[in-house]
C-alpha cells in the first residue's frame, strides 16, 4: 500500500461543550477516492473542513491529527500562513452549490489562474495559457474564449466543471469534493462524477467524496466512512459496506435509499373515474433583462389526465416546466392557452366568486420544509388556517379537535400543536405541510419535489405515509420529482418533460421496463446503479 | 439591385445590440420620463396653492393696473393648458421664468448657488466615504469584536446626532478655539482654491459625519451579506493572500449596495442639507429653497424643485451606469 496523501486521526471538533465531530479517522490514497456519508447533521462537511483547516464555525476547537505527506504537513492547529501554502496547491476544493461558488464579478480566467499565480508564480501569459488546459481538460467547449466569460454565462454543470477547473489548477495531492453533484441534474451529475474519475486518473489525485448519497458513492469510491452523529461507525471497502454492512446505520442508509426497479406502488382502485384532465397546456413568461424581453415557452401544449386514487408521476430536469404546471394548476400563472378540468370544473375559466371552493380541491406541498412554514406560527395555527379560510370546521374547539386529528393523520402527536417550527426536524415540518395541505379535504395533492431536501431515512418515511394516506383517504397525487427512482416508487402513470414538452407518458410499469424516447432513457442511464462502480477502479 | 433588405452598418447594428447601450438608453428614456411628470407637478404647484401668486407677487404695490399688467407679463391670462406648453417650452430651453423677489431670470440664481452646493456635496460625500468605507468594512470583517462594537456605537451616534448641533460643535472648536477654519461664508474655487477649502471643510465635515454613519452601517451589512458567500470561501480554498480575499473577492461585490446608498446620500445633500447650509451661513440651494418658500416666491420654488428633481435623476442615471461597470450581469446578460 502507497503512503497515504492525506491521514487523518482522533479529529474531534468542540462547539462549547457539544462534541460535532468525535475522534474520527481516516486515509485517502493517491489515486484512490474515500468516500464519506452521513445524513445532515452527521457531521462530514465539518470534518474535513476541520482536517483541512478551512472550518469557519466560530468557537469550534479542533483537536486530533491531519498530516498531509507531501512536506510532511500537520494540519490541525496549523498557522494562517501554513494553511495558505497547502490551500489550493496541496488540497483543492470543490463545494456543493456552483451558483454560489463562483464570484459573480470576476473573469473565468482570473478565478482559474488567482491560485496559479499565488502559488506557482506564473506570469499573465503562462497562467492563462495554463487555465486555457484546464477548461479544455474538464470539457468546457472553446476555452480560450470562454476565459474572458464571466460564471452567469455558464450552466449549472459547466460552473461546477470550473470550479473542478480551479481546484485542479496547481494538480493537488488531495481533492476535498463536498456534495459536488447534489444540486445538479442527474444527467449532470453522472457526467462530473465521470469527469472526476477520469481526472483522478490521469493525475493520481486522492479524493475525499463528501455525499448524503450512497448511491454517488457507490459510483465514485472506493473506500468508505459512515458517519452518524460525528462518529465513524463503519469504514470498509465500498463492496462490503454494501454486501456486509455491519453497522445497523449502514444498512438503515442502503435499505432506504429509492433505487429503480425495488417497488411499485399498489395498483390504483379499479374502475376509476378521471379526476383531473389537462389538455394542450401552453404557458409562456416574458422575462425583462437589463438587454430587453424575450419569451420563454415554459410550457409547450402539455396534455394528461389523473384517475382518483391514482399517481401521475411528472419527471424532469431542472427548468423542464414540470414545477410550471404545478403553478398553472394552482393559480400561480395564468397560463398562455389550454384547458384544465376538475371533476367538471374548468381551472382556467372559473369564476372570480368560485375561485375560493377549486382551490380548495387542489392541494399543493412543497419542497423546502424550512420556508414553506412561517417560523412565527405555531404548527397548529399553520393547519389551522386553512380550516379558518374555508370555514371548515367552525369554532375554535372544533378546530383545535380537527388539527390534532390531522396530525395524528400524518404520524406526529397532537401535543404538537403548540409547537413552533424551528422545534422540529425536516421531516417533521414536511409531515405538518402535508397536515396542512390536507386541511380542507383537497381532491387533488400537487406534492412538487416534497421529498428532495429531505435525508433519505425520512424520505422513505414519507414516501410510505404519503402512500398509506392514498390509499385510506382516495387521493389523488401529481407527484412532481427529479428523482426516477422516487417516482417509480410513487406513480401510476409517468410524464417526462423536456425543455417544456412532454416527450413520454405512458403507465410507469411500461415506461420504466421499455423507455420509448432517447431522453428518457438518458434520465434512466444517469441514475446511479444499484451496485457499486467496482471492478474499472483504476 | 437584388432585393437584399436594407440593414445596419455592421458597427451600428452592434451598438444597437449591445447590452450596455440598450440599457443606458431605456434609463435615459426612463429619466426623461419622469422628468416630464415632475414638470407638471411643479406647474401645477402655483395652481394649488392657495391664495393668488400675482397679488402675492406684488405685495404692497398692488394696484389693479399693476395686476392685469403682470397677469398678461406672466401669461397667466392664458387657458391653462397653453400656460403649461409654454412653462414647458420655456423649461426645456433654460428660461425658468423670473424671480418675483427680486426679479432677476431664475436659471441665474440656480446657476448661481450651484457651485457652492456642489462644492459641499462633492467634498460632503469624499468625507462620508472616508469614513464609512474603513469602517464599514473593517467592523463587517471583525463582527463581534470590540472593534466591530465601537464602530457601530459610533454610527450610531452620527446617526442620531442633530446636524446642526455638530456644526455648532465643530464652529466652537475648530473655530471659535483654534481658530483653524472660518466659521461660516462660502468663497468660490475659481476665485481662492484655498480660501475656498477652508471655507467647505467644516460644512462638508459636517454632512459627510452623517452622510458616512449611514453609510457605514449600509456597507457593514453589504460587507457581511458577501462574506458568507459561497464564493468567499473558493477564495480562501484556493490559498489568497487576505488582503486579495478581502478586495478582490468581498469588498468589489459589495460595492453594488454601497453604489445605491451613496448616490441617494449625494443626492440628498445635493438637494439641500438647510440645516447646515444656515449654521455654515452657506449660499447654497437648500437655503435658496427656504427663502423662496418663506418669501412665496413661485417661480424660483418651480426651479429649485426642478433642478433638484433633475439632479437626482442625473445621479441615479450615474448610479446605473456605475453598476453596468462593476457588474458583467448588468453587462452582459
Amino acid at each position: 500500500m502507497t503512503t497515504p496523501a492525506l491521514s487523518v486521526r482522533d479529529l474531534a471538533v468542540r462547539i462549547g461543550r457539544t462534541r460535532i465531530v468525535d475522534d474520527v479517522s481516516f486515509d485517502v490514497h493517491p489515486g484512490q477516492t474515500l468516500g464519506l456519508v452521513g445524513e445532515s447533521g452527521s457531521g462530514k462537511s465539518m470534518t474535513v473542513l476541520a482536517a483541512t483547516g478551512l472550518l469557519d464555525a466560530p468557537g469550534a476547537v479542533v483537536t486530533g491529527s491531519s498530516r498531509l505527506a507531501l512536506g510532511d504537513v500537520e494540519l490541525v492547529g496549523a498557522g494562517e500562513r501554513t494553511m495558505r501554502r497547502v490551500h489550493g496547491k496541496t488540497v483543492g476544493f470543490v463545494f456543493q452549490d456552483p451558483s454560489t461558488s463562483l464570484n459573480p464579478l470576476l473573469t473565468l480566467e482570473r478565478q482559474i489562474t488567482e491560485s496559479l499565480q499565488t502559488h506557482r508564480g506564473l506570469t499573465r501569459r503562462t497562467a492563462r495559457a495554463r487555465a486555457a488546459e484546464l477548461l479544455d481538460a474538464v470539457g468546457i467547449p472553446d476555452p480560450d474564449s470562454r476565459l474572458d466569460g464571466y460564471p452567469h454565462q455558464l450552466s449549472g454543470g459547466q460552473r461546477q466543471r470550473v470550479m473542478i477547473a480551479i481546484a485542479l489548477a496547481c494538480d493537488p495531492q488531495v481533492l476535498i469534493a463536498d456534495e459536488p453533484t447534489t444540486a445538479l441534474d442527474v444527467t449532470t451529475q453522472s457526467q462530473i462524477i465521470d469527469l472526476v474519475r477520469a481526472l483522478q486518473h490521469d493525475m493520481g489525485t486522492a479524493v475525499v467524496w463528501i455525499s448524503h448519497d450512497l448511491g454517488v458513492i457507490g459510483q465514485v469510491a472506493d473506500d468508505v466512512t459512515v458517519l452518524q452523529k460525528g462518529r465513524a461507525v463503519e469504514q470498509a471497502s465500498i463492496m462490503e459496506v454494501y454486501d456486509t454492512p455491519r453497522h445497523s446505520y449502514t444498512r438503515q442508509l442502503l435499505e432506504a435509499r429509492p433505487l429503480l426497479g425495488a417497488t411499485a406502488p399498489p395498483p390504483a382502485v379499479t374502475d376509476p373515474d378521471v379526476l383531473l384532465t389537462v389538455s394542450n397546456l401552453d404557458v409562456r413568461f416574458t422575462v425583462g433583462s437589463p438587454g430587453g424581453r424575450r419569451t420563454i415557452h415554459a410550457v409547450d401544449d402539455v396534455s394528461f389526465r389523473i384517475d382518483r386514487g391514482s399517481t401521475l408521476g411528472l419527471v424532469g430536469e431542472s427548468g423542464s416546466g414540470k414545477s410550471t404546471v404545478a403553478a398553472a394548476l394552482t393559480g400561480l400563472v395564468v397560463p398562455h392557452a389550454g384547458q384544465a378540468d376538475i371533476a367538471g370544473t374548468d381551472i382556467f375559466t372559473v369564476k372570480r366568486r368560485d375561485v375560493k371552493a377549486l382551490r380548495r380541491r387542489i392541494g399543493m406541498v412543497f419542497q423546502d420544509p424550512f420556508s414553506s412554514l412561517n417560523s412565527r406560527n405555531t404548527v397548529g395555527t399553520a393547519i389551522a388556517e386553512p380550516l379558518r379560510v374555508h370555514r371548515r370546521a367552525d369554532g375554535s374547539s372544533a378546530r383545535r379537535f380537527e388539527v390534532g386529528r390531522l396530525l395524528e393523520l400524518v404520524g406526529l402527536p397532537s401535543a404538537f400543536a403548540t409547537r413552533y417550527p424551528h422545534e422540529l426536524s425536516g421531516g417533521q415540518r414536511q409531515r405538518v405541510s402535508i397536515a396542512r395541505a390536507l386541511a380542507v379535504e383537497p381532491e387533488l395533492l400537487i406534492l412538487d419535489e416534497s421529498t428532495a431536501s429531505l435525508d433519505v431515512s425520512v424520505q422513505a418515511k414519507i414516501l410510505g405515509l404519503l402512500q398509506r394516506l392514498q390509499r385510506e383517504l382516495n387521493l389523488t397525487y401529481l407527484f412532481i420529482a427529479h428523482d426516477l427512482a422516487v417516482v417509480q416508487q410513487m406513480s401510476h402513470d409517468v410524464l417526462v418533460m423536456q425543455n417544456g414538452r412532454a416527450v413520454e407518458y405512458r403507465p410507469a410499469p411500461e415506461l420504466f421496463a421499455d423507455p420509448a424516447d432517447e431522453y428518457t432513457r438518458r434520465l434512466l442511464d444517469a441514475v446511479p446503479p444499484q451496485r457499486p462502480r467496482a471492478g474499472d477502479v483504476a | 439591385m437584388t432585393g437584399r433588405p436594407r440593414s445596419l452598418p455592421a458597427p451600428v447594428a452592434a451598438f444597437v445590440r449591445n447590452t450596455t447601450v440598450r440599457f443606458l438608453t431605456r434609463r435615459l428614456i426612463y429619466s426623461a420620463v419622469v422628468l416630464a411628470g415632475v414638470m407638471v407637478v411643479v406647474f401645477s404647484l402655483v395652481h394649488l396653492v392657495p391664495g393668488d401668486p400675482i397679488r402675492i407677487a406684488l405685495g404692497t404695490r398692488y394696484n389693479p393696473e399693476a395686476y392685469e399688467a403682470l397677469k398678461v407679463a406672466s401669461g397667466l391670462d392664458k387657458p391653462l393648458w397653453r400656460q403649461f406648453f409654454a412653462y414647458f417650452g420655456n423649461a426645456v430651453t433654460g428660461d425658468l421664468g423670473v424671480s418675483f423677489r427680486n426679479g432677476s431670470p431664475v436659471t441665474v440664481n440656480l446657476l448661481d448657488r450651484l457651485p457652492a452646493t456642489a462644492s459641499l456635496a462633492g467634498i460632503g460625500l469624499v468625507i462620508a466615504l472616508l469614513i464609512s468605507l474603513p469602517a464599514g468594512i473593517w467592523s463587517a470583517l471583525h463582527e463581534g469584536r470590540f472593534s466591530d462594537a465601537i464602530v457601530r456605537i459610533s454610527s450610531q451616534f452620527g446617526v442620531s446626532i442633530p446636524d446642526f448641533w455638530m456644526g455648532m460643535l465643530l464652529i466652537t472648536l475648530f473655530s471659535s478655539m483654534l481658530g483653524w477654519f472660518p466659521s461660516s461664508g462660502y468663497t468660490a474655487f475659481t476665485e481662492d482654491p484655498v480660501q475656498w477649502l477652508r471655507h467647505v471643510t467644516l460644512p462638508a465635515v459636517t454632512v459627510g459625519i452623517v452622510a458616512g454613519a449611514i453609510m457605514t452601517r449600509y456597507i457593514r451589512a453589504a460587507v457581511l451579506e458577501v462574506v458568507a458567500m459561497g464564493y468567499v470561501r473558493t477564495a480562501k480554498s484556493k490559498g489568497l493572500e487576505p488582503a486579495v480575499v478581502t478586495f478582490r473577492h468581498i469588498v468589489r461585490n459589495s460595492l453594488i449596495p454601497v453604489l445605491t446608498i451613496a448616490g441617494i446620500q449625494l443626492a440628498t445633500i445635493l438637494g439641500g442639507v438647510i440645516v447646515v447650509e444656515v449654521v455654515f451661513a452657506w449660499p447654497g440651494l437648500g437655503r435658496l429653497v427656504f427663502d423662496s418658500v418663506a418669501a412665496r416666491d413661485y417661480p424660483m420654488i418651480q426651479g429649485a424643485v426642478l433642478l433638484i428633481a433633475a439632479l437626482f435623476l442625473l445621479i441615479n442615471l450615474i448610479v446605473d451606469v456605475l453598476y453596468a461597470v462593476v457588474d458583467p450581469r448588468i453587462r452582459l446578460s
